[in-house]
């Protein structure tokens, strides 16, 4: 298991608070549970606070997240720190890239994404580059295996990459102009390349 | 070559629609009022005759499983979980149902509901699966706009089916943790027994099934148990999404009957191993947690429960990880390794410690950096942490290990020859960490 800490004081925001359409909709989360267990809304809560935050979940966040609910502040620090998604310092304000490195993106190349990474935002996982926009970190497999390798930028997948169509799209991200999420090849999702080998019969 | 007709997934590829319209098409939908009026009893007898075992992994038969809630709801309510908290690395087939055929899904929730007597359904998607869970709560928004679900459906059984999510913890898709998940805490597992049957969500009966289980459901309860037990073999049946990945020419999921044989799968589906079948070293077939099967195995391999587990692997969830002669086997496994030291929840000393140690002594030998004698102390290891721990993590992670050092041992010693046959500057070391 990973070590996760919060980050320190002087990059912690001095407050935190839900937005009146954030407090809205995790009241709305609450109601999906049985009376008595808002508890299990706390996931889907830290992740509103994460985007709330910019990319990110403040100590601050964290006590808000546990008055809301009505936890122990140390039960909702437990969820922030063993939930890999959970950012616990500021990722880059333009992209955040999570590259999946585990075996099946491996074998299809996921190394030469990474050193593309670790050239041109941070060689040091988990750190800013220079100009604050990007960073990155290289993740546990991330569901995609037949569109390897692959990362995942906010909510979206980039899929079938090459150093060359990731370094595109890290230019695209810089300049404002991401390109169309899934894959960057010619492809139908998770079919194969070149047309379905089945379901051909079909109609849509 | 599975018939397109005998095909659930008829939007795997998301050519169609994927809205209610689209899937009432395809033949969702249909009848759903005629399936839940044959009964608790009506539907589960008609699951076990198809011999439907789950798709998760485990491979435990789905009827069965449900067969085990309480006949009676007392005061505790019945909960029905589906688990698509997809992660086993290969595994990406949960994902194409959720954002192509939502629908599947949903009826099978509504199904499966009504037979363990549950009006409340949880489905727990993976927190990476952003898109595809707001596909999900879109197609539910559907169902419930048309009365198809809810309070007082037109299907006469109450249900109500909410999308739940996690953050990143693998080890949420270990039932009890995902239960442990669910109620708001970290993911770490329970002890079994109390099965969830018995004590699952909020201390109520539950039952948790993977997605791929429940959205075939439907079809089987329309179409007949004897027409999914007709595909594949006895004990082994009906159809199933695989997911080609690795080093073939076009990685691709693909829904195929049971028993396919694995050369035919990958040449006729996935264009072939890259270089030709002669240049296949292994292939890994159901997702990390089972042990490689070497090339020599592979032209005879049946691609069913026990197709796989004759060679001493597991279908597990049918993803096929192919890789070729240029692999270095003993890095892709260390990699494997690592996976399973992040993923860890640390609640068991054997998994905590051991992943760690696992994979420090595996990034050794991928260079060679090793002794020959810590070949059997990691397999002695591998066998501390199996069958020790409180859930099947620690085994899934020790199984490839030992595929490993089953099959390729000689390569980890010809390895650790050339190491040490060159002159170097650090000293070998002489026990692992």
């Amino acid at each position: 298991m990973p070590v996760r800490r919060l980050a320190p004081q002087n990059v912690q925001p001095k407050e935190f608070a839900f937005t009146a359409e954030n407090l809205a909709w995790a009241k709305q989360q609450m109601a999906k549970y049985p009376e008595g267990r808002q508890q299990s809304a706390v996931i889907p809560l830290l992740w509103r606070a994460q985007e709330q935050a910019g990319g990110w979940v403040p100590q601050k966040a964290i006590e808000a997240v546990a008055e809301i609910l009505d936890m122990a502040k140390i039960r909702v620090l437990e969820i922030a720190t063993f939930y890999t998604m959970f950012q616990l310092s500021p990722v880059g304000r333009k992209a955040h890239i999570q590259l999946c490195g585990t075996t099946p993106c491996m074998l299809r190349g996921a190394e030469e994404i990474r050193k593309v990474c670790e050239r041109r935002i941070n060689h040091e996982a988990g750190q800013l580059s220079a100009d604050g926009d990007f960073s990155w970190e290289e993740v546990e497999c991330l569901g995609a295996c037949v569109n390897a390798p692959m990362v995942q930028i906010l909510k979206d997948t980039y899929e079938d990459l090459t150093p060359a169509s990731f370094e595109t799209l890290l230019d695209g991200f810089a300049k404002g102009t991401p390109p169309k999420p899934g894959s960057q090849v010619e492809r139908q999702m998770a079919a194969p390349v070149g047309g379905p080998t089945t379901l051909k019969s079909m109609k849509a | 070559m599975l018939d397109d007709k005998d095909r659930v997934f008829k939007n795997l590829y998301g050519l169609g629609d994927w809205g209610l319209a689209g899937a009432r098409k395809r033949g969702s939908w249909d009848g759903t009022k005629a399936i839940l009026e044959k009964g608790r009893e009506g539907i589960v007898n008609e699951l076990k005759a198809s011999g439907l075992r789950g798709r998760g992994g485990a491979g435990f038969p789905t009827g069965l499983k449900w067969s085990f809630m309480p006949k009676t709801v007392g005061e505790r309510p019945h909960y029905l979980v589906v688990n698509a908290d997809e992660s086993e690395p290969g595994t990406c087939k949960d994902r194409e149902i959720m954002r192509h055929d939502p629908h599947l899904l949903v009826e099978g929730c509504l199904i499966a509901g009504c037979a363990m007597a549950a009006n409340i359904g949880y489905i727990y998607v993976r927190g990476e699966f952003i898109r595809e869970r707001e596909r999900l709560q879109a197609a539910i928004d559907q169902a419930y706009e048309a009365k198809l679900i809810g309070k007082k459906n037109i299907h006469g059984f109450d249900f109500d089916l909410y999308v739940h999510h996690g953050a990143g913890a693998y080890i949420c898709g270990e039932e009890m943790a995902l239960l442990e998940s669910l109620e708001g805490k970290k993911g770490q597992p329970r002890l079994k027994p109390p099965f969830p049957a018995n004590v699952g969500l909020y201390g109520c009966p539950t039952t948790v099934n993977n997605v791929e289980s429940i959205a075939v459901a439907p079809d089987i309860m329309r179409r007949g148990a004897a027409w999914f037990s007709g595909i594949g073999r006895p004990n082994n049946t009906g159809t199933k999404l695989f997911c080609i990945s690795g080093h073939v020419n076009k990685p691709c999921t693909v829904e195929e009957a049971m028993g396919v044989p694995l050369r035919e799968l990958i040449e006729t589906h996935a264009g072939g191993v890259r270089g030709g079948w002669d240049n296949l070293l292994a292939v890994i077939p159901g997702g990390s947690s089972m042990p490689l099967i070497p090339a020599f195995q592979c032209d005879e391999l049946k691609m069913d429960f026990d197709g796989c587990a004759a060679l001493k692997s597991s279908l597990g969830t049918a993803a096929v990880i192919v890789m070729d002669k240029s692999t270095d086997i003993i890095k892709a496994m260390a990699r494997i390794a690592y996976f399973y030291k992040h993923e860890s929840c640390g609640q068991c000393t054997p998994c905590r410690e051991g992943m760690g140690w696992m994979w420090r002594v595996l990034t050794r030998m991928a260079e060679g950096r090793a002794q020959k004698r810590e070949i059997d102390m990691l397999f002695e290891v591998t066998k501390q942490i199996e069958g020790h721990t409180i859930c099947a993590f620690g085994d899934g992670a020790a199984w490839p290990v030992q595929g490993l050092l089953r099959h390729f041992r000689p390569e980890i010693e010809r390895r650790i020859d050339q190491y040490a046959a060159n002159p170097h500057s650090d000293p070998v070391q002489v026990a692992a960490e």
